[in-house]
């Protein structure tokens, strides 16, 4: 018997096609997010209320992750930005190949931020690297504000966690100091805003959040050009 | 399912560079943080082995803690409880330094022909 050692990722494979995708995005000064929750905690929902937000001349386009059907496309087109669906079939995540794949025909130099909403599931797309700048965790006053530390890994690699659907609160017995200690048990310091996509509260900090680090993203790409 | 069948795709590729022997045992290392489940992944593996010809191969793992470093004292710890604050001097400045791994670690060839019963006698 011999043991030959490997020392390598078990991923290493999406990882390469992650890392060759950042390097793009940062090469034409592209912001990419990757927004992961469970299902029905409102991604969707937060992308509406973004688009719907921007000034129709902004360079945004928008990725979307299902297992099947092209309703969240359908639902986020009417806003005149690019969309596409991605479907995965039955994969519960969305991994690199499937980004660089459905990016090929958009040209990154027509694009300041790239959104993606990946498959709704809190385990598995933290694994995944899409090459994204940062991981932003939805969840919602419906779920359980111990889902931080039910799922540690998604809060744990996330940025920004977004509090959705608090026009709820008086309604559910969702303790959201509570769900945001979690948060910070799981990834001390982590950034939140609360909102709710439906009374549209909150959402100018996550605007501004947004804002933020598309400032963030572009002097970084200016300078590498000039 | 798809971190199964990239531990299975590393095995085959790897087998590749040694000729004349089998696999029989692949050894991953799996940190507490990565969202990785062990009963659900040794599942999917012996369900993606079944019935083909890597169906005797066997699925090492290796669980790691979640790991910190003190930015002030130096100190290294493992996390418990969430409680990442360094227990050495209580500063809550720690960075984390493991406890993420999704690594292929090593993995176990045999020569055909050695029997595992003659392998065992001459170690």
């Amino acid at each position: 018997m011999e043991r030959v050692p490997l020392e390598r990722k078990v991923l290493s494979e999406n990882d390469r096609i992650a890392a060759e995708l950042r390097a793009r995005f940062q090469e034409h000064g592209v912001l990419c997010l990757n927004l992961i929750s469970s299902p029905g905690s409102g991604k969707t929902s937060l992308l509406e209320r973004t688009l719907e937000t921007l000034p129709r001349h902004d360079r945004v386009a928008v990725l979307t992750g299902d297992i099947q059907t092209e309703n969240d496309a359908n639902r986020l087109k009417r806003f005149h930005f690019p969309v596409k669906q991605i479907t995965t079939g039955g994969t519960c995540h969305l991994d690199a190949r499937m980004i660089e794949r459905h990016l090929a025909d958009w040209k990154l130099e027509d694009l300041d931020l790239l959104l993606i909403e990946n498959v709704g599931n809190l385990v598995c797309p933290a694994s995944y690297d899409l090459g994204e700048a940062a991981k932003i965790v939805v969840l919602s006053v419906t779920e359980g504000e111990d889902k931080p530390l039910k799922y540690p890994s998604i809060f744990f690699k996330s940025d920004l966690l977004v509090l959705n659907k608090i026009d709820l609160l008086p309604y559910v017995p969702f303790d959201i100091e509570a769900a945001a200690e979690n948060a910070r048990k799981v990834h001390p310091g982590m950034e939140i805003v609360k909102v709710s996509c439906l009374t549209g509260n909150g959402l100018h900090e996550w605007m501004m959040w947004l804002s933020e680090r598309r400032r963030a993203c572009k002097p970084l790409a200016q300078n590498t050009a000039s | 399912m798809g971190i199964a069948n990239s531990v299975l795709e590393a095995v085959r590729t790897e087998m590749g560079l040694h000729p004349g022997t089998y696999p029989c045992k692949v050894g991953v290392r799996i940190g507490e943080m990565a969202a990785i489940d062990q009963d659900a992944l040794r599942f999917c593996f012996e369900a993606i082995v079944h019935e083909t010809d890597l169906e005797s191969l066997e699925l090492g793992i290796e669980v790691c803690p979640r790991r910190h470093r003190c930015q002030v004292c130096g100190h290294g710890f493992v996390v418990r409880d969430y409680d990442s604050r360094c227990p050495q001097c209580a500063s809550p400045k720690t960075t984390c330094i493991s406890g993420d791994e999704l690594e292929l670690a090593y993995l176990e060839v045999e020569e055909y022909g050695a029997s595992a019963v003659g392998t065992k006698s001459t170690q």
